[in-house]
């Protein structure tokens, strides 16, 4: 029987580590579905749907030797779901502020109370350690109107939180 | 009519360099039809190329008349031998395609353009367009240079907010 595993590893970055997990895994004739990899403070972090016959365990077995070579803490964890299940976003949240506890939870809250499902978040802090900026993107979907979450984000923007809403209009051609 | 069956890739013949029309005959007016009858059977396509249906002439259809949010827009606009003459501006956007199914990605594009392009009956017009539209032209000229919206996918790093910042 199949099944979908979502495969974490994370660790200091170094060339070769995804072609070394990657070559692991179609050793043991596994397949990779959609998959999430980039490197977060001087970190290398991979998210990955992998699917195959084997038990969790023998995943872990197969990939214990080449996560140690390369000092990556591994999870696996059995996974409901698979491929072709994408939603496509209508909104995009852009915010931006000075650095400082609690922006993301601010908005992020608001964006939740008002029915948002965030699809795809990104953040970064920019700017100097003297003078930090944070900045994230998020996309997702709304099921209300963009007006509803304008006012509900206001308070926000008095506070000096920059949030900027965008729809999102998918072309297809 | 029945919808023309649309070209997926991995699909080789999607990566072919159409020929420009030379024929402005009822043969082609009656494929114009069958092209615009295939788009609206679509997914809610805002545009389609002969290519994605294995004709592998210099025509497409644009119509952003009837977007979720209205844009700026020519209405019904079939184009043949297309030929942008100017860009200006680039921005981000979503985009997905009848050839790439179950996949959308964020693609960077001019934002205004000038373009000249024949219609059905040989007539040469031209246009200025801008945003949603100009983006819609654009994916589909790729589409006769044998190009894909895939080719042009940015990372999801790649963010023009960021940039315009810290530039």
């Amino acid at each position: 029987m199949n099944h979908w595993y979502m495969l974490t590893l994370t660790g200091a970055d170094r060339p070769g580590i995804v072609a070394r997990v990657t070559q692991a895994l179609f050793e043991q004739g596994m397949n990779l579905g959609e998959a999430s990899m980039l490197r977060l403070g001087g970190n290398f972090t991979i998210m990955m749907m992998v699917s195959g016959e084997q038990e969790a365990n023998a995943v872990e077995a197969a990939l214990r030797p080449v996560a140690g070579e390369l000092g990556l803490s591994l999870h696996v964890d059995p996974m409901d779901g698979g491929l072709h299940r994408h939603v496509v976003p209508n909104l995009m949240v852009r915010v931006s502020g000075a650095d400082r506890a609690g922006i993301v939870a601010r908005v992020t809250g608001v964006l939740a109370e008002n029915g948002f499902n965030i699809l795809d978040l990104e953040s970064d802090v920019a700017g100097t350690s003297e003078r930090p900026v944070y900045l994230m993107q998020i996309a997702g979907i709304a099921t209300r109107p963009l007006e509803d979450l304008e006012t509900a984000l206001a308070p926000l923007r008095e506070e000096g939180i920059e949030v900027n809403l965008s729809p999102v209009e998918t072309l297809v051609g | 009519m029945e919808p023309l069956p649309i070209l997926t890739i991995p699909d080789e013949r999607l990566k072919q360099v159409s020929e420009p029309v030379t024929g402005f005959d009822d043969e082609l007016r009656a494929f114009v039809e069958q092209l615009e009858f295939t788009r609206r059977r679509g997914p809610a396509a805002v545009g389609i190329a002969a290519p994605q249906v294995g004709r592998f002439q210099r025509i497409c259809i644009v119509d952003c008349s009837n977007t979720r949010k209205p844009v700026p827009n020519h209405g019904n606009l079939v184009l043949i031998n297309p030929e942008i003459t100017h860009w200006e501006g680039y921005e981000v956007g979503r985009e997905g395609c009848l050839s790439v199914p179950d996949y959308t990605g964020n693609v960077i594009r001019a934002t205004q353009i000038r373009l000249k392009a024949f219609d059905p009956y040989g007539e040469e017009h031209e246009y200025e367009m801008e945003g949603f539209e100009a983006r819609a032209v654009q994916h589909e000229i790729d589409h006769l240079d044998g190009i894909l919206f895939i080719d042009r996918v940015v990372s999801r790093r790649t963010d023009l907010f960021k940039r315009k910042v810290y530039r």
